[in-house]
C-alpha cells in the first residue's frame, strides 16, 4: 500500500472540460441573440426593465444621479443590440472612457448585473439567451471597475 | 476556550445582518455549498469561493447542517463560516462519525481559513484562486491509533481554481472546480492523522457543476484520498448532486455519495443531504 497513484485519467477529462468550455463556438442554424431577444421591440423592452431595476436599486442609483436617461436608454439598446448581431451601431462613448472617475466597485458591478439578470427575467427571456448576454457582457469588468 | 471560540462565531455570525444590511451584494450561488469541513464549496470538497454572498467592504456568513448515510456509516455536521470583502473566510465544523457495525462514535473539529489570491469567479477569464488551511482535532482518537495513526490532529492546506463558463454548454453556465491538498488525514481525519505508510499525501479534488438556471445545479465530485494506514483501506470518494438555491438566504443540496470503503467497511454508498443558511 504505498501513496495513491495520481488519477490521471479524472484529471484529464476537467482540464478537457476546462478546454472545451473555453473554446466553445455557438451552432449557427439557431436563431440569433437578437431574435431570441425580440428585436428592436424586445431589446426597447429590456433597456426599460432594466432601468426600472436600476432606479430601484440603492447601490447603483446614486451613480446615475448626473445621467440623462433618454440617451443612456439609446446607448444601452444600441449596444445590446450591437453585442446581439441586431446590426446597430454604438455611438457612445468607450466602456472605460464612461465609467472613468465613477469608482465603481465590485460590489456595485455585481449590483449592475443581478439588476440585468433581474430585467432579464422581468421581460421573458429564456435562460440560454440569458446566459449568452452574459457572457458577452462579464468581459467590461475589467473596463468599469478600477 | 474553544467552546467561547465558537459562541463567539455563532455571535458574530448572527450580528452581522444587523450592522450591514447590505451585506449580499454576490450573484446567487456564488458562495458555493457547505462542504463537510465547513467553508464554502461543493460537498466534499472546499471551492476558491468565498463562503456567503459579501462582495466589497460587505461581510456575510452561512451556517449549515449535512448528514450522509451509508449502509454502515452515518455522518453528521454542523458548523458555520464567515466572510468578509470577498476575500477572506473563517470557519469551523464539527463532525460526528457512527460506524454502525463496530458501535462506534468518531468526532472531530475542523478549524478554516481561507484567503482569495486573485482572478475573479464569474468576470475575468483568470479563474479565481484561493489559499485554504483547515486544522482538524480529534476527539475520539483511541480508535485512530489503535489503526495506525500517529496524531490526533493535522493542518491541510490546498489551492483551489473556481471559474464559471457563461453559456458553455448548450448555452447553460458551466462551473469547474480544481483543488490540490497536503495533508496528512486519514478519511478526512475522522481516523486521525498520518500512519505507518506515510505522514502526509498530496491529493486532488475536482468538482463541475452545470447551471439547469439561476437556482438549479447538477454535479459530480471526485476527492482523490491518501493512503497512510495499513490496517484499513482509504479510497477516493464521488458523488453526483443537485443543488437548489431558493434565494441568498437557503440552499438545500442532495447527493448520492460512493464512499467506497471505509473503516474497513467495503461499499459505503448512501445518501448526502445539506441544509445551508445565508445571511
Amino acid at each position: 500500500m504505498s501513496s495513491p497513484g495520481f488519477p490521471l485519467q479524472k484529471v484529464s477529462l476537467v482540464m478537457l472540460l476546462v478546454i472545451a468550455a473555453g473554446c466553445a463556438s455557438l451552432p449557427a442554424e439557431k436563431p440569433t441573440l437578437y431574435q431570441q431577444f425580440g428585436g428592436a421591440a424586445g431589446v426597447n423592452d429590456l433597456a426599460n426593465a432594466f432601468i426600472m431595476r436600476l432606479a430601484e436599486d440603492p447601490l447603483v442609483v446614486d451613480s446615475f444621479a448626473d445621467t440623462d436617461m433618454d440617451q443612456f436608454h439609446g446607448h444601452i439598446s444600441d449596444q445590446f443590440c450591437n453585442l446581439m448581431g441586431g446590426g446597430c451601431e454604438y455611438t457612445g462613448r468607450d466602456m472605460v472612457e464612461a465609467h472613468q472617475g465613477m469608482n465603481i466597485d465590485p460590489r456595485q458591478f455585481n449590483a449592475l448585473v443581478e439588476d440585468l439578470m433581474q430585467a432579464m427575467d422581468d421581460v421573458d427571456i429564456p435562460q440560454g439567451a440569458q446566459n449568452r448576454l452574459l457572457q458577452m457582457l462579464a468581459p467590461m469588468y475589467g473596463d468599469m471597475v478600477q | 476556550m474553544r467552546k467561547s471560540l465558537v459562541n463567539g462565531m455563532l455571535i458574530l455570525a448572527l450580528a452581522i445582518p444587523t450592522q450591514s444590511v447590505l451585506a449580499k451584494s454576490r450573484i446567487l450561488a456564488t458562495g458555493g455549498a457547505s462542504p463537510i469541513e465547513g467553508g464554502g464549496g461543493g460537498g466534499i470538497s472546499p471551492w476558491a469561493v468565498i463562503a456567503g454572498y459579501a462582495s466589497t467592504s460587505e461581510w456575510g456568513s452561512s451556517v449549515f447542517a449535512t448528514k450522509v448515510a451509508t449502509d454502515d456509516l452515518q455522518l453528521d455536521v454542523a458548523g458555520v463560516a464567515l466572510g468578509f470583502n470577498n476575500r477572506f473566510e473563517l470557519s469551523y465544523a464539527e463532525q460526528s462519525l457512527d460506524v454502525d457495525p463496530l458501535g462506534l462514535t468518531l468526532r472531530q473539529k475542523v478549524y478554516g481559513a481561507k484567503v482569495k489570491l486573485f482572478g475573479e469567479l464569474l468576470y475575468t477569464k483568470m479563474p479565481q484562486f484561493s489559499l485554504g488551511l483547515a486544522y482538524k482535532k480529534h476527539r475520539d482518537p483511541a480508535v485512530p491509533e489503535l489503526l495506525g495513526a500517529t496524531d490526533d490532529s493535522g493542518t491541510d492546506v490546498y489551492l483551489s481554481a473556481s471559474k464559471l463558463f457563461f453559456a458553455a454548454v448548450a448555452d447553460r453556465n458551466l462551473f469547474l472546480n480544481a483543488t490540490i491538498r497536503s495533508t496528512a488525514a486519514n478519511e478526512t481525519g475522522l481516523l486521525g492523522f498520518g500512519g505507518p505508510e506515510d505522514s502526509r499525501s498530496i491529493v486532488f479534488e475536482g468538482s463541475v457543476v452545470g447551471f439547469l438556471n439561476d437556482q438549479w445545479v447538477v454535479g459530480y465530485e471526485y476527492r482523490q484520498k491518501p493512503e497512510h494506514l495499513s490496517a484499513v483501506a482509504e479510497n477516493a470518494w464521488q458523488d453526483v448532486f443537485v443543488g437548489y438555491f431558493h434565494n441568498k438566504h437557503l440552499a438545500v443540496v442532495a447527493a448520492y455519495a460512493d464512499l467506497d470503503e471505509v473503516a474497513g467497511l467495503p461499499d459505503q454508498t448512501g445518501s448526502y443531504l445539506s441544509l445551508q443558511i445565508t445571511f
